[in-house]
């Protein structure tokens, strides 16, 4: 039999191979997948979360997709993702080519810069609520008039400190990103950018900067997908407030299915949250271009 | 000694084995771990963490843990605003405590539809010793459809307007006795730099007290009572247009202390704002006086903390002896707990829940335990004034409601939370937030 079908017995290091794969996939499956299909499946169902879950065909759909509050919560969470995109990028650019240099003094800034990255969010959302209370915090402790605003209490304001607070939280993960990226870059090429006469600033804008395309997709993909799923940081901080000022699509679920009791609308928004973060990493995949895979290293 | 070749790549398979399966037994137990059981035979009970509270409870479970030493109740602790979340997902996920505590109200309406708790009807009757033994008062909001599905515990708890007394002096203002006197009192006191109310208003029902008594007020306790009657735009009654006009005349007065959005009550942040002399007045639970006893350093020692009664509004229907708040606090029994976590429960519930000890605790904290004939007790106590004054609240109020986010539904409430921050945000004007609130009339 094994003749007709003309395939090779598999035999070998090869056959094994699948098996490696198979512990990942059973947790993916069961902590990803099913819990996936499980939302899409609620989100045609009414459900307190406690009672018996009945079928109700498109009314969650409709209550979530008429609410105004979807639309504000969409804007909120692409502002967000937009502005922490912002602020992160250029900095973590810059702190990942200024930690890359092999310098001591470089390699141990690079340890203390890396510190937020050890603590937990919740964490960080705790300690950023105290030292900006208004009236406990630090302003109002040091007496610096400057300090002492109502910090998470102004919706702008408000808006402004969680771009902060994520910001401080995750550059440092991605200047360890870039950090890599440059140190990647053959020296040949800063030698003989030096025998042409380029000073650094040109160095950084013709070579450094060209050859970490890919890794600013990378760390693009995971800062604008990461950025749908911003959660607890937020919930401590503001719990989406000051009346929803920050209130992304996440704590709009949440406060929906676990507040609210009503899991079928908070299913919906989940989907959306799914379909949305697929859009926008095929997107960036996109944007990298079809060669994303090349290697530029010996190219240039 | 050598060892066998065989044996050694035994062990080191079973080495990689164990590496790789650990992880994915670990997370297996931790999602496990969280249910009721635990073992022997025991009960769970989840109830709220910060102190002094927290202690009392936990004496209680102590002193029923020793004199039961064949069985067990196992207790864990969350904050106010986390357990809420916290206990409704545990429910529905089959995870819930024996013991559920709560609020009676709306939210023990939920889980008696979805038959999560226990029906308590024949026993309350079969231990009439345990019914007799607290204030009659304290059933209603245990009772859905004219059956008991929970045992009253602790204490009834009015909402009071508590008020820094050396404050007042110092700016030379008397306590308010109306409305007007508090839309008077607040530019004295921004004046000198001191916020006139305290407010935690991140926590959402912290401002809804405010609309409690303004409701009530204005329109007495029937214009809310038509919201949970389900009566068809409740919400756009003339008094609760005016109710909440009132409040925010206030929010824009600066009546409340900068930054009140982001604070939360969790952190009793509020009343640290009042005992620091920070802010004049505050609108609280009674359970907030042991709290500021216990934090305040001698604040209340001293007779620096006032208390009164909300004060009427002009032209208002409401009678000003109404008061808001718990009328006490709810011990349920889930109907997913085995047999014998459900005799440990009962047992805890008729000789472990408000026995002397206990009793004496709360008194200790100037809170008003719902135990009958504890008048010598509290006329003893080092907080006798207060509880006096508590007591006088909750037996005289001619109407004593329950504080509206426990009688709603969940989604109603939520709702409602959603729209008093913004209301207090100004961002919604009254008429939209009765518009937002119609929609979910009876829901």
């Amino acid at each position: 039999m094994s003749a007709l079908t003309g395939r090779p017995p598999r035999r070998g290091p090869r056959g094994i191979l699948p098996w490696l794969a198979a512990p990942a996939l059973v947790v993916f499956v069961c902590f990803a997948v099913v819990p996936l299909v499980g939302v899409f499946v609620l989100s045609f169902t009414t459900w307190d979360g406690i009672g018996a879950i009945h079928a109700a065909g498109l009314s969650s759909w409709r209550t979530v997709l008429t609410d105004p509050g979807l639309p504000h919560a969409l804007q909120v969470t692409f502002l967000v993702m937009i502005a922490s995109w912002a602020v992160q990028t250029p900095l973590s650019i810059l702190l990942g080519t200024f930690m890359a240099g092999r310098q001591r003094y470089r390699a141990a800034l690079g340890v203390v810069y890396f510190i937020p990255l050890l603590l937990s969010s919740a964490a960080i959302a705790v300690a950023y609520k105290a030292l900006l209370d208004p009236n406990f915090g630090l302003g109002a402790g040091l007496k610096i008039g400057a300090l002492s605003k109502d910090w998470l209490g102004r919706p702008g304001l408000a808006f402004g400190v969680v771009v902060f607070v994520v910001s401080w939280q995750f550059i440092p993960f991605h200047s360890l990103i870039y950090q890599a990226g440059v140190q990647q870059i053959p020296k040949s090429l800063y030698e003989a950018s030096q025998l042409d006469g380029a000073g650094r600033i040109r160095q950084f804008f013709s070579i450094t900067l060209p050859q970490l395309k890919y890794t600013i997709i990378t760390s693009s993909t995971l800062m604008v997908v990461g950025s749908l799923t911003f959660f607890d940081l937020i919930w401590v901080l503001t719990e989406g407030g000051p009346g929803d000022a920050t209130r992304v699509l996440a704590l709009d679920m949440y406060k929906r299915g676990w507040r609210g009791s009503q899991m079928g609308p908070a299913s919906a928004i989940a989907t959306i949250l799914v379909l949305v973060g697929l859009a926008l990493a095929l997107l960036l995949r996109r944007l990298g271009g079809r060669d994303a895979g090349e290697s530029q290293l010996e190219g240039a | 000694m050598d060892i066998p070749v065989s044996r050694r790549a035994l062990s080191r398979r079973t080495l990689l084995g164990l590496a790789a399966g650990l992880p994915v037994s670990a997370a297996l137990t931790a999602c496990g771990s969280s249910g009721p059981g635990g073992g022997n035979v025991g009960a769970t009970y989840w109830y709220l963490s910060s102190q002094p509270q927290e202690g009392v409870r936990a004496g209680a479970v102590k002193a029923f843990n020793k004199a039961h030493p064949k069985t067990r109740i196992k207790d864990t602790t969350f904050q106010n605003d986390a357990y809420k979340t916290k206990i409704k997902s545990a429910i529905g996920a089959g995870q819930a405590p024996t013991i559920i505590y709560g609020w009676g109200g709306g939210t023990l309406r939920t889980y008696v539809e979805a038959g999560q708790v226990e029906d308590l009807t024949s026993w309350m009757g079969e231990h009439s010793e345990v019914k007799k033994r607290v204030f009659p008062s304290s059933f209603g909001a245990a009772t859905v459809n004219g059956r008991i599905y929970a045992l009253p515990c602790e204490c009834v708890q009015p909402i009071i307007l508590y008020y820094n007394k050396r404050l007042f002096e110092q700016v030379g203002v008397n306590p308010p006795e109306s409305w007007d006197d508090i839309m008077a009192l607040v530019p004295r006191f921004n004046a000198k730099g001191i916020a006139p109310f305290a407010l935690g208003g991140q926590s959402q029902w912290t401002n809804m007290m405010w609309l409690e008594f303004l409701f009530d007020r204005i329109g007495g306790p029937e214009v809310f009572q038509a919201v949970i009657e389900g009566e068809k735009n409740a919400w756009s009654n003339p008094a609760a247009l005016t109710a909440l006009a009132k409040v925010q005349e206030l929010v824009k007065a600066g009546g409340f202390i900068k930054g009140f959005s982001s604070i939360t009550a969790d952190s009793n942040a509020d009343q640290a704002l009042l005992y620091t002399g920070k802010a004049a007045m505050m609108l609280h639970g009674a359970w907030s006086y042991g709290i500021q006893q216990a934090d305040g350093g001698d604040f209340v020692s001293s007779g620096g903390l006032g208390y009164m009664n909300f004060p009427p509004v002009a032209g208002g229907k409401g009678d000003p002896s109404n008061s808001f708040g718990n009328p006490a606090q709810y011990l349920s029994i889930s109907s997913k707990a085995s047999a014998e976590e459900k005799e440990v429960a009962k047992e805890f519930f008729a000789n472990g829940v408000l026995q002397d000890a206990e009793v004496k605790q709360w008194i200790g904290i100037g809170s008003l335990p719902i135990r009958v004939g504890t008048e010598k007790l509290l006329a003893a106590s080092k907080s006798a004034d207060f509880l006096q004054f508590t007591y006088g609240i909750a037996s005289k109020a001619k109407t004593f409601g329950q504080s509206w986010d426990q009688a709603l539904s969940p989604m109603a409430a939520e709702t409602l939370l959603d729209n008093i921050s913004k209301l207090f945000q100004l961002s919604v004007s009254p008429k939209q937030f009765a518009g937002n609130l119609n929609a979910v009339i009876g829901k």
